[in-house]
C-alpha cells in the first residue's frame, strides 16, 4: 500500500434534500490500494454519499477530490477513473459474456487490442472459457457477480465502488469474490465497498459506519472492536445503529 | 362481498393516488375530445376549391354560389383540361376540384339526372373525405330544394341522407371514435397493467394464498375500471353536448348499455393480457400495439374502411371497436334504436362472451 | 403431529427441465422455527411456492397441517400466512390501509386478531398514516409480517424476509419470530445469511435444489468432520495466499478477521506450520483451534 497517496479526500461533504440532511458533513480520506468498508443501516445516507463520490450527484456543500479530480467541476474525469458495480446493476443479461466485456471495454475507451487481451485474461482467471459464449442471464448469481466485478475493473480504474456486491451469494462464491477484491487491491486499485455481511467488514483495511447521515466512526476493524469493548464487528455495528433515529 | 368492496376501495386508492394514472384516465379523454373537436375540424375550413365549369348555366351557377357561400370552401374558377387539373393538385394548394360537364342544367331538368365530378386530393384522406361529404351534402340540399320547387318526386337514398350533417360539424364522427379509443385505453391497458403490477410486487402471490377466490381477485381488479370507464363515457358525452354542441340524437340509456357491453369486452381483453404477461412494460406494449393500433386503424374512425383493400376490410370485422364505433355513431348521430342495431350488438356480445371465456379459461389458480 | 411434511418433491422449469428442487424431503414439527438456508437460486422460493399451493411439483407429495398441497389447496390457503420474497405491499396505501385490506381479504378484522400482531404493530403504529412506499426497510418488513399474521395463521412461510435489511432490523425481526413461536405458530423461514441459521430450531442447508444437510444447528456444527483452525496475521491477503500454497492445507478461506483452515492428518505438526507462516514474512500470527460455525459447515458441504 502506497501509504501517502490519497485517492479519495472528502471534506465536510453534505447533501440536503429540502429540510432533510441525507449526508451531513462527512470527512474522510482513503489511500491508494486500500479496502475501505462503508457501512450503515438502511437510510443512514450511504447511497447518497456514494452517488456524490461517483460524480453522479452534486453535493450541497463541502469538497471532495476523487482520484485527484474535483467533485464539482470534473465529474466526467472522475467517471473515467472509477469503476462501479452493485447487486442491482450488473451486466446485460441478454448479451453473452464476451459481448458484455466488449461493450463495457468499448464504453471505457479501450482499444480493440486491449479488449482482446483483457478478455482472454479475464475469462481464464474466472475459469469461464467454456461459458464465454453463453448469455450472462443463464449464469448463477455468484458467477454473475464475479464477472460483473471483473468488468468494473476492466479499464484499471483508480477506485472501484461496490454497492452490496455479495448479497444473496453462497459463502464459497462470496469468498472467491473477496479473493478478486484482494487481488485488485494488490494491483493498487482502491476498493470502496458497502455490505450487510459483518464478517466481510472484517476483510476491510478500514471501516466507516454512518448513522443518521453522519460518519460516526472510522478505524480499522480491530481498533473499533477494542474501543467498543466487543468481540465482533456485528456488535460494534449493533451498538452504533441502535441509536439511529431515522430509516430510509 | 365485504372482501369485494374492500378490494374495490383499495383499487380506487391506487388510481386516485397516482397522478400519472389520473392523467391518462381523465386528462386524455378531455384532451382528445377537444383536439378532435376543434383542431381537426378547422382543417376543412377555407379549403381552396377549383371549379371547372363547362356548363356555365343557371344550375351550375347556383350550385357554385351555394358552395362558395359555405365557410368551408373558397372558390377559384378556371377552365382547364383534365391534365391541367391533375397538375394543379401537385401545387398542394387546391384541396378539391369540382367539374361541371356541359349541359348540366339540361340534364338535370330533362332526365332528373345530372353529374358533377368531385376530384379530391386523397393523400390527406380525412380532409378529402370530409370535403366530399360536405360538397355532396350541399349539392343534395340544392337538389332537394329544386325538386320541391318543381314538385317532381325526388329519390334520395337513406344512406346519403344520413350523411347529411346540417351544421357541417366534423367532430360528429370523432366523438364515437374517441369514445372507442378511450375505453380501449382505460379498460384494456389500465386493467392489464394494474393486475400485472400485483404480480410484479409479489402481492398477487399473497392474494392467491388467501381465502379470497382467485377468480374474484380478477373480477375485483376489473370492476373499478368498469366504473371509471363509465365515468369517462359520461365525461365525453357531456363535453360533446355542452362544449362541442353535438347532441345525442338517440337514446342515452341505450348508449350507456352498449358502452357497458363494450367496456366488458375490453376488460376481458385486459384480463387476458394480464394473465399472459409478467411485466408492466410488456402489458403496456401489447395493449398499445395489439389493441389501440387496430382501434385506430380498423374502427373506421380515422381511416374509412371502405377505402381499404378487401383483406383489411375482412380483418376489420374482428376488431370489437369497429362494431362499437358503428353502434355509437348510429345512436348519437343517426338517432337509431336497438331495432336497427341488434346485429352489431349481437356481434359485440358474441365477442365479449368469447373473450371472457378465453380469459377465464386461461386464468390459473397457481403460478406458472 | 407434523405441521409440514415434504416427501420427494422435485420441481423443474421450462422446456429444458432446469431442476430447481431436486427430490427434497423434510418435515417440520408444530411450533417449530425451521430454516431453509442457502444462496439465491438454491430452490428455496420454489419450495415455498409448492408448500403455499402456488406451484405444482413435478413429483412428490407435500402437506401443511395435514392438508395435501394439491387436493386441499383451498384449506391451506385459508390457514397459512405467506410473505413472498419480493413482497413489497401496496406502496401507495398507508400502513393502516394495507393492514385493513389484508384483514378483509382474509375474512377477518384487525381488531379480532390484534393480540397476535400487537407487539409488532405498536412499533409502526405512530406512522400508520404513512404510505408503505415511504417506510424504511425494517418498518416495511414489520408491516409485511403484520399483514401475513393478521388472520392468525397456523403456519407462517417467510421467504427471505431479511434480505437487504440492515443487521439491526434483522436482529429485531428474529426476536419477533421467537415471540411468535411462543404462540405455537409454525414458522418456515428462508435466508441467505448463515448467521441467522443458529436462531432456528432446525435448519436445512440447501444448494442447487438439493438438501445438503438437515438437523439442529448444534448438531450440524457438531458433525463438522475436520479439526478447524482460525489463523490471524496482520497481512490478510498474503496470509490467505500462503494458506492456499501450504502443502498440508485441505481447505482455507477468509472468515471475518481470521482465516479458517483445515489440514491433512488433523495437523500433527503445528510448529512446522507456524515456521512456514513466519518464513512468508507474516507478522502478528495467531493460530487457534476453534469450533465450526454453520457457515463453516456449509462451505465444507459445498466442497
Amino acid at each position: 500500500m502506497a501509504a501517502d497517496e490519497k485517492v479519495i479526500v472528502a471534506d465536510k461533504l453534505t447533501k440536503r434534500f429540502g429540510d432533510f440532511i441525507a449526508t451531513n458533513e462527512i470527512t474522510f480520506e482513503v489511500s491508494k490500494g486500500e479496502i475501505f468498508g462503508f457501512l450503515g443501516a438502511n437510510g443512514a445516507g450511504k447511497t447518497t454519499a456514494m452517488r456524490m463520490l461517483c460524480g453522479l450527484s452534486a453535493p450541497t456543500s463541502g469538497n471532495a477530490q476523487i482520484a485527484g479530480y474535483d467533485i464539482y467541476s470534473q465529474t466526467e474525469l472522475i467517471k473515467k477513473n472509477i469503476g462501479y458495480m452493485s447487486q442491482k446493476f450488473s451486466l446485460y443479461e441478454n448479451l453473452t459474456i464476451l459481448e458484455n466485456i466488449e461493450f463495457f471495454g468499448g464504453i471505457y475507451g479501450l482499444t480493440d487490442q486491449q479488449i482482446k487481451v483483457k478478455t482472454e485474461e479475464l475469462v481464464n482467471r474466472l475459469g469461464l472459457k467454456s461459458e464465454a459464449k453463453k448469455l450472462v442471464g443463464s449464469l448463477p448469481l455468484g458467477w454473475k457477480q464475479k464477472l460483473s466485478f471483473s468488468v468494473a475493473v476492466l479499464h484499471e480504474p483508480k477506485i472501484v465502488f461496490l454497492d452490496e456486491p455479495t448479497g444473496g451469494v453462497d459463502p464459497v462464491t462470496r469468498r472467491q469474490f473477496w479473493d478478486l477484491i484482494y487481488e485488485a487491491a494488490d494491483r493498487g486499485i482502491t476498493i470502496f465497498v458497502t455490505t450487510h455481511y459483518m464478517d466481510e467488514a472484517e476483510y476491510c483495511n478500514r471501516i466507516s459506519i454512518m448513522v443518521d447521515g453522519r460518519l460516526e466512526v472510522l478505524d480499522t476493524p480491530a481498533n473499533l472492536k477494542r474501543s467498543f469493548g466487543v468481540g465482533t464487528m456485528d456488535e460494534v455495528f449493533y451498538q452504533l445503529a441502535r441509536s439511529a433515529k431515522r430509516g430510509d | 362481498m365485504k372482501q369485494f368492496i374492500s378490494f374495490v376501495r383499495k383499487e380506487f386508492y391506487h388510481v386516485l393516488r397516482d397522478r400519472r394514472t389520473l392523467l391518462i384516465l381523465f386528462g386524455m379523454p378531455i384532451a382528445q375530445i377537444l383536439l378532435f373537436g376543434f383542431a381537426l375540424t378547422n382543417e376543412v375550413k377555407d379549403s381552396e376549391i377549383l371549379v371547372v365549369d363547362y356548363a356555365k348555366d343557371a344550375a351550375s351557377q347556383q350550385v357554385i354560389t351555394r358552395i362558395g357561400a359555405s365557410r368551408y370552401f373558397k372558390i377559384r374558377k378556371a377552365a382547364l383540361t383534365h391534365k391541367e387539373i391533375l397538375a394543379t393538385f401537385q401545387t398542394g394548394k387546391i384541396k378539391a376540384v369540382l367539374v361541371f360537364p356541359a349541359n348540366f342544367n339540361e340534364d338535370l331538368l330533362r332526365s332528373n339526372k345530372a353529374q358533377i365530378q368531385i376530384i379530391t386530393d386523397a393523400i390527406d384522406i380525412n380532409t378529402a373525405n370530409m370535403i366530399t361529404n360536405y360538397m355532396s351534402a350541399i349539392i343534395l340540399d340544392y337538389q332537394n330544394q329544386i325538386s320541391e320547387n318543381l314538385k317532381i318526386p325526388y329519390q334520395i337514398t337513406a344512406e346519403t341522407r344520413m350523411l347529411y350533417n346540417p351544421q357541417l360539424k366534423g367532430a360528429h364522427g370523432f366523438v364515437p371514435g374517441v369514445m372507442a379509443l378511450v375505453l380501449m385505453l382505460v379498460s384494456v391497458m389500465m386493467t392489464a397493467i394494474s393486475i400485472v403490477k400485483e404480480k410484479e410486487t409479489g402481492t398477487m402471490e399473497i392474494l392467491l394464498v388467501s381465502p379470497f377466490k382467485p377468480v374474484m381477485v380478477i373480477f375485483a381488479k376489473a370492476f373499478p375500471y368498469l366504473i371509471l370507464s363509465l365515468v369517462n363515457v359520461t365525461a365525453i358525452l357531456l363535453l360533446s353536448v355542452f362544449v362541442l354542441d353535438l347532441p345525442v340524437k338517440g337514446s342515452v340509456p341505450l348508449l350507456f348499455a352498449e358502452s357497458t357491453l363494450f367496456i366488458i369486452t375490453c376488460l376481458a381483453l385486459g384480463i387476458f393480457i394480464s394473465i399472459k404477461t409478467d411485466s408492466q412494460q410488456v402489458a403496456m406494449l401489447i395493449s398499445l400495439m395489439g389493441m389501440l393500433l387496430p382501434t385506430m386503424m380498423f374502427s373506421g374512425f380515422l381511416f374509412p374502411i371502405e377505402n381499404m383493400p378487401l383483406a383489411l376490410q375482412i380483418i376489420s370485422n374482428i376488431v370489437p371497436s369497429k362494431w362499437y364505433y358503428i353502434i355509437v355513431k348510429s345512436i348519437m348521430i343517426k338517432g337509431l334504436g336497438i331495432s336497427a342495431l341488434w346485429k352489431e350488438t349481437l356481434i359485440l356480445l358474441g365477442m365479449t362472451l368469447f373473450l371472457l371465456g378465453v380469459s377465464l379459461k386461461s386464468f390459473k389458480i397457481r403460478l406458472q | 403431529m407434523e405441521a409440514v411434511v415434504v416427501r420427494n418433491i422435485t420441481k423443474t422449469y421450462g422446456k429444458e427441465k432446469t431442476v430447481a428442487v431436486d427430490n427434497v424431503s423434510f418435515s417440520v414439527g408444530k411450533g417449530e422455527i425451521f430454516g431453509l438456508i442457502g444462496p439465491d437460486g438454491a430452490g428455496k422460493t420454489s419450495i415455498f411456492r409448492v408448500l403455499t399451493t402456488l406451484l405444482l411439483a413435478d413429483s412428490g407429495t407435500a402437506s401443511v397441517d395435514g392438508f395435501d398441497v394439491v387436493k386441499d389447496f383451498k384449506s391451506i390457503r385459508n390457514t397459512v400466512g405467506y410473505m413472498p420474497g419480493k413482497f413489497s405491499l401496496y406502496k401507495d396505501l398507508t400502513i393502516e390501509e394495507n393492514l385493513n385490506f389484508f384483514a378483509t381479504v382474509f375474512g377477518t378484522t384487525v381488531e379480532a386478531n390484534y393480540d397476535l400482531i400487537k407487539d409488532i404493530y405498536v412499533q409502526i403504529e405512530p406512522f400508520k398514516k404513512r404510505r408503505a412506499g415511504k417506510l424504511s426497510g425494517g418498518m416495511k418488513q414489520k408491516l409485511a409480517l403484520c399483514c401475513a399474521l393478521i388472520h392468525k395463521p397456523t403456519t407462517l412461510f417467510l421467504d427471505e424476509p431479511t434480505t437487504g435489511v440492515d443487521p439491526v432490523s434483522r436482529k429485531e425481526f428474529w426476536e419477533m419470530l421467537k415471540r411468535l413461536k411462543e404462540q405455537n405458530i409454525t414458522i418456515i423461514v428462508s435466508t441467505p445469511y448463515m448467521d441467522e441459521a443458529s436462531l432456528c430450531d432446525r435448519i436445512a442447508l440447501i444448494q442447487g435444489g438439493k438438501i445438503l444437510s438437515i438437523d439442529t444447528p448444534a448438531n450440524i456444527v457438531k458433525a463438522y468432520p475436520e479439526k478447524l483452525y482460525a489463523i490471524k496475521a496482520n497481512e490478510m491477503y498474503p496470509l490467505l495466499k500462503s494458506l492456499k500454497d501450504y502443502p498440508g492445507t485441505l481447505n482455507s478461506y477468509a472468515f471475518g478477521e481470521y482465516a479458517h483452515a483445515t489440514f491433512k492428518d488433523q495437523m500433527r505438526n503445528l510448529e512446522d506450520f507456524e515456521r512456514y507462516l513466519s518464513d512468508k514474512q507474516l507478522t502478528g500470527i495467531d493460530i487457534k483451534r476453534i469450533e465450526a460455525t454453520i457457515e463453516d459447515s456449509f462451505i465444507n458441504l459445498l466442497n
